[in-house]
Order: structure tokens, then sequence, then C-alpha cells
């Protein structure tokens, strides 16, 4: 009976063995660790990630690698989006240390193992080949998350958060699972390769096909958080904590780009006319939406919120753009410029949630627009850095942002769409002026508050990087933006 | 010729310099930092002499070129290069740049080293658009010189500067969000270059060109500005401090008028022939309606404001009669405007930092308390309305005679603003200066220090020999102005 028993190649998912094998080890070795004591766990998940880091280096080959019955896809584009995710995700517990020490009720050692197992969904998410695999890393994902954001049970606004999510997301599972059904029943297989040969065969029904890809892309554009499926968004960046904020507004933007890089380009670019309708409908929505309703916010959480909603239909042009009239000579292009766009907005997403922190102390959550009333006075040090991740947000050169939005732009030029182009050039336009409104409280008005800022050096030195990266990277985009076509180039 | 990158230098110096100052903190080091900034713009300037003696005047092409990779992904070069055209406005620029920090030395006590660095990172990225060759690396300047200009306002100007200070960044980013995608078709339509040069030789369809043009002018038109979207300018202009004031007349006002000679005629010049009638429609409505809006206005700044439009309405007449005549007039306006309204600016800047009001009715008499000042007065305010001898009179005297030949009726309005303006300044120099001594203000006023009267006297003397002798100013356009007019004579429609 066992005979057909094939021992899979584990190499390809080394990386997630091990961290799946961690985060195991360290919810049982912060049993024995103190309250006070706490920076171990901390210093472990660190160890971890880096750990992560360095096997998905060694183990890298450049090849795509297939293992665990094609349930598992190991590429290029897989490894460079893990590493940004590892180099995200340590970034995000070191911003997140100082803030839940203040906040006893967050201050265990589940907080970091959640973060790792929300890792660990990720990287599944990203290396997916199989319908399955991307609904294990998915809820694997989700799950952690739902958790992380109802950590701070005193407070009632997360724990309703909590509860938007948990059901708004649960319901978005269940949309791309029927979709999902859907795929399974006109084509016969839950592989994302196989789906592919299948309807390059023909002979699929497409009114089934076309059915499923509706749901999938209803559960796609949630998880990405494009309207209309946007609902959750502010709700739960703003009433999360905002150490859990950060996470969820940063590192998970990687892995849902990389599911619809996956699912629809991997798996159904045969029906690329459909989906590319679809999103851009989505992706107009998202950049109206997004930028209007981030103007009437007095919260920065809540503002960011919305800025991500936008920024998310952004990048999705650089995905629709893809394939022209059946024609996908520009497909490298665009997705490259897609995947530049998700890793610049990471970066900048991850600065600006990281200056709530900074500015938060001990009861007290600088989360308010006027929080930053005046903070030029405070510290000019760190208002610069704010202005430059503001800035970069609203495609101002010489920062990431701008040659991001560049990226996809000329996609979207080069493939015809002029009018798109024109649109989102627009919002971008109405984006940059509550932007421009944090720069103005910043700068020109008085501060309301005159404590000084007192954060961590480890922070303070790691959110100056952050925002030096912003420009300096803006300054010099060549090196990630090759990197990401030559990764696409090796994968797809 | 020299050996050394002078444009880089000139684009790096500032930047650096202002980072520099920056270093210097708080007010504590006011002293540092101001001293820093002297240094700064004194080398920015002195980098930029050997581009005038050292330049090619029998040459049309681009001098003092660099070029190296920045992003070979989308084959963005960094590539900078000047011609007779974009030359003076590096050494303008410069010299502005001192200026400006000179005419803030005393008068700023608040974040001395953030102003200052604004402006010398400002001084920088003007730099780099006048001589970038490649048009990325042009629209990265353009849109990044907003920055300090939206700070310089927001934070050191006046009562409603929040305001101003978001008109003026957002009117400018529309425009340039526009002209941003004009150059994404180009790099499509080019096969993948974003150079300058390459796109004056790309042939293009009249339709496209068209639209390309337009999405130039939108871009161009706001920064000039151009009636009807010149709405920006006074406000910006009324609460932006002394040296902001300064930098936006006399440099920032003249990007958008480079960017018409740069891109906008070599690229689609079969639009430009078309559409010349609503640029010339639209510079005639500036320089003809704009002047009578000056007659009346009651505040200092924002007649000197409203008397620039009508100035660069001179400047885009002049690109658009299509002759050498014009265009030449064209950029001597330019420049000599950057000396006069930089001048008449840093005049009402003087009387401001006495009196702390810019209303016409708060003055009178002021000759009685301030007589050396009223002298240069006149005088920048006689060059401001065009009277000969003066560089105001030179080049509005080479616009109109290339519009007599362009049509009468043309030369015949744009003439008359040669009263208009002449009503305007003159009448507000009347009423400011003459008269007798109007209130207890005045009456205190003390006249120029040193430091005035030598940023006075510089920029007089420059306004003078421009108005005498402006030959060596022409000489280095000759060359280039032919060769744009011979490129735009020719048709791209194939």
């Amino acid at each position: 009976m066992f005979d057909n028993f094939v021992v899979p190649d584990l190499l390809p998912a080394a990386p997630e063995l091990f961290v799946a094998f961690m985060a195991l080890a360290i919810l049982m070795i912060d049993l024995f660790v103190k309250d006070s004591r706490r920076t171990v766990t901390f210093a472990l998940t660190q160890l971890t990630l880096i750990g992560a880091a360095a096997i998905q280096f060694a183990t890298s080959t450049g090849e795509i690698a297939y293992t665990f019955s094609n349930m598992f896809v190991d590429d290029l584009m897989a490894d460079l989006l893990k590493l940004f995710l590892y180099m995200t995700v340590i970034v995000v517990m070191f911003y997140s240390r100082g803030y839940i020490i203040d906040r006893a009720s967050m201050n265990k050692g589940e907080y970091y193992v959640l973060a790792l197992f929300a890792t660990l969904g990720m990287m599944v998410m990203i290396s997916a080949n199989h319908f399955l695999t991307i609904y294990i890393g998915l809820e694997l994902l989700s799950l952690s998350l739902y958790a992380m954001v109802a950590m701070n049970r005193d407070s009632l606004q997360s724990s309703e958060a909590a509860m938007k999510y948990f059901v708004l997301g649960a319901l978005a599972s269940g949309l791309l699972l029927y979709g999902m059904s859907m795929i399974y029943g006109a084509t016969g297989t839950l592989e994302i390769t196989g789906i592919s040969e299948r309807l390059y065969g023909g002979g699929v029904n497409k009114t089934v096909l076309v059915f499923g890809l509706v749901f999938l892309v209803a559960g796609l554009a949630f998880k990405l958080g494009v309207v209309p499926f946007h609902m959750w968004i502010p709700d739960v960046y703003h009433g999360a904590p905002t150490s859990v904020t950060l996470f969820i507004g940063s590192a998970p933007k990687l892995a849902a780009f990389a599911i619809v890089m996956r699912l629809l380009v991997n798996g159904l670019i045969t029906l690329a006319q459909d989906w590319q309708g679809m999103l851009i409908i989505l992706s107009v929505l998202s950049m109206a939406i997004g930028n209007l309703a981030a103007i009437a916010q007095t919260n920065l959480k809540r503002m960011l919120a919305y800025s991500a909603i936008s920024h998310m239909g952004f990048m999705l042009l650089g995905i629709v753009t893809g394939v022209v009239g059946g024609d996908a000579r520009y497909a490298l292009n665009a997705y490259s410029s897609a995947m530049f766009y998700v890793i610049a907005y990471v970066l900048m997403s991850a600065g600006s949630f990281g200056m709530i922190l900074l500015m938060s102390r001990a009861g007290f959550e600088a989360e308010e627009l006027d929080d930053y009333k005046g903070l030029n006075k405070r510290s000019p040090w760190f208002a610069g850095i704010m202005m430059m991740l503001m800035f970069s947000m609203a495609g101002v050169p010489f920062f990431i942002g701008f040659f991001a939005k560049f990226s996809v732009l000329q996609a979207v030029v080069a493939a015809g769409y002029l009018w798109l182009a024109i649109v989102a050039v627009l919002f971008s336009l109405i984006g940059a002026f509550y932007y421009l409104r944090v720069v103005k409280l910043m700068y020109f008005d008085a501060p309301a508050d005159e404590t000084p800022i007192d954060a961590p050096m480890d922070m303070r030195v790691l959110i100056s990087a952050n925002g030096v990266a912003v420009a300096l990277l803006g300054i010099f985009p060549q090196v990630i933006m090759s990197l990401c076509a030559y990764s696409l180039l090796r994968s797809l | 010729m020299s050996t050394y990158p002078l444009l880089s230098l000139a684009i790096w110096i500032p930047i650096f310099a202002g980072l520099l100052i920056l270093a210097t903190g708080g007010d504590r080091n006011a002293p540092l930092a101001r001293m820093l900034s002297l240094a700064g713009a004194i080398a920015g300037f002195v980098v930029t002499i050997p581009l005038w003696t050292g330049f090619d005047v029998a040459s049309g092409g681009m001098q003092f070129v660099e070029l190296s990779t920045w992003i070979p992904r989308f084959n963005i070069n960094y590539h900078l290069g000047v011609d007779g055209i974009s030359m003076l406005f590096v050494i303008l620029n410069a010299f502005i740049t001192i200026i400006v920090v000179a005419a803030g030395w005393e008068v700023i006590q608040n974040k001395v080293a953030q102003y200052n660095a604004a402006f010398l990172i400002m001084s920088g990225l003007m730099n780099g658009i006048f001589t970038s060759l490649d048009g990325m690396l042009f629209y990265v300047f353009f849109e990044a010189s907003l920055i300090p200009l939206y700070l310089i306002i927001g934070v050191w100007g006046g009562p409603n500067r929040v305001y101003a200070a978001f008109k003026f960044f957002l009117y400018t980013l529309f425009g340039s969000l526009l002209f941003l995608i004009a150059l994404m078709y180009l790099f499509i339509n080019s096969g993948g270059s974003f150079s300058i040069l390459e796109w004056h030789k790309l042939p293009i369809t009249l339709n496209a060109q068209i639209w390309i043009f337009l999405a130039f002018m939108i871009a161009f038109a706001v920064k000039v500005p151009m009636w009807p979207v010149h709405t920006w300018l006074p406000d910006a202009h009324v609460e932006a401090p002394t040296g902001g004031s300064i930098v936006l007349a006399a440099i920032a006002l003249k990007l958008g008028a480079y960017g018409f000679l740069r891109f906008s005629l070599p690229i689609a010049p079969d639009a430009s022939h078309e559409l010349s009638g609503l640029v010339v429609a639209l510079s005639l409505i500036a320089v003809v309606y704009i002047g009578f809006v000056a007659l009346v206005q009651a505040d200092m700044k924002k007649l000197v404001a409203y008397s620039s439009i009508a100035h660069m309405g001179f400047v885009t007449l002049g690109f658009f009669m299509f002759s050498a005549m014009g265009i030449e007039g064209a950029l001597v306006q330019m420049v000599s405007h950057g000396f006069v309204s930089g001048a008449m600016f840093f005049c009402i800047g003087v009387m401001y930092d006495r009196v702390h009001s810019r209303q016409i009715a708060d003055y009178g008499g002021v000759v009685n308390t301030m007589p050396k000042f009223a002298a240069f007065f006149m005088l920048f305010s006689m060059a401001n309305a065009g009277l000969p001898a003066t560089s105001g009179f030179v080049g509005e005297f080479m616009v109109i005679l290339g519009a007599v030949k362009f049509n009468f009726w043309v030369a015949f309005a744009a003439a008359s603003s040669l009263i208009i303006g002449a009503a305007y300044t003159l009448w507000m120099y009347k009423r400011v200066i003459f008269g007798d001594v109007a209130n207890e203000h005045v009456a205190e006023l003390s006249d120029i220090n040193k430091r005035e009267f030598l940023i006075l006297g510089v920029l007089a003397l420059c306004t003078l020999w421009m108005g005498l002798y402006p030959q060596p100013f022409t000489e280095v356009m000759h060359a280039s102005v032919n060769d744009l007019l011979r490129h735009v004579a020719i048709s791209k429609i194939q």
C-alpha cells in the first residue's frame, strides 16, 4: 500500500519548514519566559526570520522547482517576495516591540508566535501552486491576524475590529472557495499549472469557468482590500492596536500580490480578457473612493487605510495591462511594475505606521492627525522622515513612490490605455491633497503638545533608515526594478 | 573648455550645501547656518561662471554635455547639457540664490537653517530643470522643486499662507501630471527613449502632436503662468516671504517658459504652428487685461505679481512669433524680468520689514525718510515699466518688433502694455514714495543699511548693463535660437 509513497523533495520548502518548526519551538520556550524577559522571545523571533532569509538565500537555485506533488512551487519570484517579506516582518517586529511592552495585555509570547505563523501563512501563499495550498496559507495568515487584532482584550474598539475582520474575512474565504470549486468543476484539477494546461487545451465550459472567476476575483479583491470589498480596511486598520495595523498594512500586501499572480496569471492567463475587465473597474473605483474618502479623515490610521485602498487600486493597473488583445508582449513589463509598486508601497506603509508607533507612548496613541501638529518644532529629524514618507506616498520625486507610480503608468500607457493613465493621475492629484495636509500640520502649525518623543534607540535608527531608504531608493530605483523584472522573467 | 562636470556641480553643490545647513540644527547655530548658506550660494555661482566664459557662441548645439545611465530599466539617463537658451538661466538662478540668502540675512530669525536650506536645495533642483536633456530627469527635477517652495510659502509666509501653499502645489502638480503622461507617450512611441534630443527628431502625426502640445501647454501655462490659470501666482506671491517671492518671480516662472522652448516648439512644431493663435491670444489677454488688473491693486506685492504675469505674457507672445527677433526678445525679457521683478519684490520686502504692511494706502512720502531707497526703487520701477536704457526695455522692444512683422494689430495690442505698465508701476511709485509723510510709521522709517544697499546696487548694475549693452546676452542665444527656428520650420508629419 505504501509502495508508491515517495518522500517529497523538502529542499524547496526548507524555509517554510524552518519557520514552522521554530514557531512551535518558540511557543514552548516562551512558557518558561517571564513577562519581564520577553526580549528572549523577541530575539528568537528575529533570529528565526533571519535564519529563514539565510536558508532562502542558500537554497535558491533560480530554477522553478515543484514539490509535494506539484502543490508547492519555488521560483525566483517567490524567493524575492519572501526575502522582502522577512525583511518587512523583521522591521515590523522592531517597530512593535516598544509599543507592546507599554501595553501589558499584548506583551505576551503569543504575539510573536502569531506573527511567525502569519509569516508562514504568507510564505505558503507566495509559493502555492494549488488551490488548497493557497487556501491553507491564506487561512493560516488570516486566523493569526484575527487573533492579533483581538489581542488587546480590554479594548472595545479592537474587539469590534477583530469581529468585523473575522466575519468579513470568513465571507471572503467562502467566496474564494466557491470560485475555486467552480473552476475545479470546469477543469477537473486544483493544480494551478494543471488548470493553465487544461485551458490551453480548450474544450472547457466557459460559463462555469467565468462564473467561478467572478467569485475568485471577489475573494482576491477582499484580501487586497479594493473597492467594493474594502469595507473592513478602515475599521480594522483603525480599531486594531497600531502595531498590528502596521503588520496588516505591510507584509500581507506582498502575499496578496503573489496569490493574484499565481491564480490569475499563472493559472487563468487565458481568461485575461475577462478578469482584466473586472480588475479595471475595481481599480478605478478603489482609486476614486480611497482617495476621496481619505480627505475626510481626521484619524491618521484611517487616512492611511483609505490611502492603502487607493494604492492597491493603483497597483492593480499594473496587473490589468499585461495582456492586450491576446498579446502578452507587455506582460513582463506590466507585472514587474506592479511587483515593484507593491514592494515600494510596503516600504512606505511600514514607515508611516512606524511613525505612529514612534510618536505613541504608554497610555497615548498618536493616531489623530492633530497629534502631528508642529512636529517640526518637536523633532525636525522625524518630521523630515515623515515628510519624505508622505511625499513618497503622494508620488512626488525623488522618492520611491514616484518611481512606483511611474513604472505602473508607463505600463498602462504602453498597453494603450491612455484614458486609464489620465484617470489614475487625476486621482493621484486628489490624493496629494491629504498627504500634503500631514506635511502642513507638521510644518506650518504650532505644536499642541510639547512632550519630547520617547522611543527606544533601535526604533529611532530603524525608522530613520526606513525614511532614508525611501529617498535613496527613489534616487536609485534601478536595483529593485531590475530584480523584479529578472525574477518574473525567470518565473513566468 | 573645462573638463570639470560643471553642470553637475551647479546642481549638486547647492543641494549638498542645503543638506549640510540642515545639519547645523536649531536657531542656536543660526549665524553658522547663514555663513554656510552664503558660502554654498557663492560656490554654486562660481561654478556657473565658466559656463559663460567657456561658451562657444558659434555652436547652436548642446555644450558641457554629461551623459551616464541612471535607470537602465527604462532607459533613463543622467543627461545634462546647456545651449544658448538655457545657459543664461543657470547663471541667473545661481546669482539670484546669493541675493535670496542675503535678503533673508537679518529678516529671518525663525528656523534659519531650514529656510536657507530650502532655498539652496530649490536652487539646485531648478538648475537641474534648466540643464536636463532627459525627459524623465527634467520631470523629476520639475516636480521635486515644488516641495521646497511649498514649505517656504507655508512655513515663513503671511497670514493666509496655508491656502496659498496648497493652491500653489496642487495647481502646479495638476499641470505636471498630464505632462508626465505626454512624456510616457513619447517614450513608448520613440521606441523606448527619454532623450529630449531624440524626441526633437521623432516624426509624430498632427493629431498626436496636438494632444502632446496641449498636455505640455497645461503644465507650462500653469507654471508661466498664463491667463486663465494664473490665479495661484498672486496668492503665492502675497503670502510668500520676500525670498520666496524673489525666487518665484525671478526663476520659477521661467521654468514654464523654458519648457515651451525645450519641449513644445521642437517636439510638436506642427501643432505649435496650428495652435499659435491660441497662445498669442492668451498672451495678449495676459499683457492687456492683467495689466489693467494690476492697475487696481491695493497691495504692492499683488500689483507686482500681476505685472509679472503681464511681462510673462510678452515672453510667450515672443515665442510664438516664430522669428529670431521674437524669441530672442522673449529670452532677454525673461532674464531682465529675473533682475527687475526680483528687485521689485526685494524693495517691497525692505518696506515691509519696517512697516509690516504691503498696502499702498499705508505709505506715502517715503522719499522723505528713505531717499537712497527711493532712488533705487525709482530705477526698478522704470525698468518694470520698460523705460529705455533699462533691461526691461530691450526685451519688450524686441518682442514688439517681432510682432510687427507677424501681425500689426498683435503688435499694437502688445505695445499698449508699455503705457499700461508705466501707468500701474509709476502710479504705485507715486503713491508710495512721493507726497507728504503719510503717517508716523513712515516718519520713523530708517533708510536702507549696507546689506540692502549692496543687494540693490548689484541688481541695479545688472539692470543697467542689460539695458545699455545687451550684446553679451543676445550673442550667446543667436546660434541656438536659429537652430531652433530652422527645426520648427520643418514639418514632422510624415
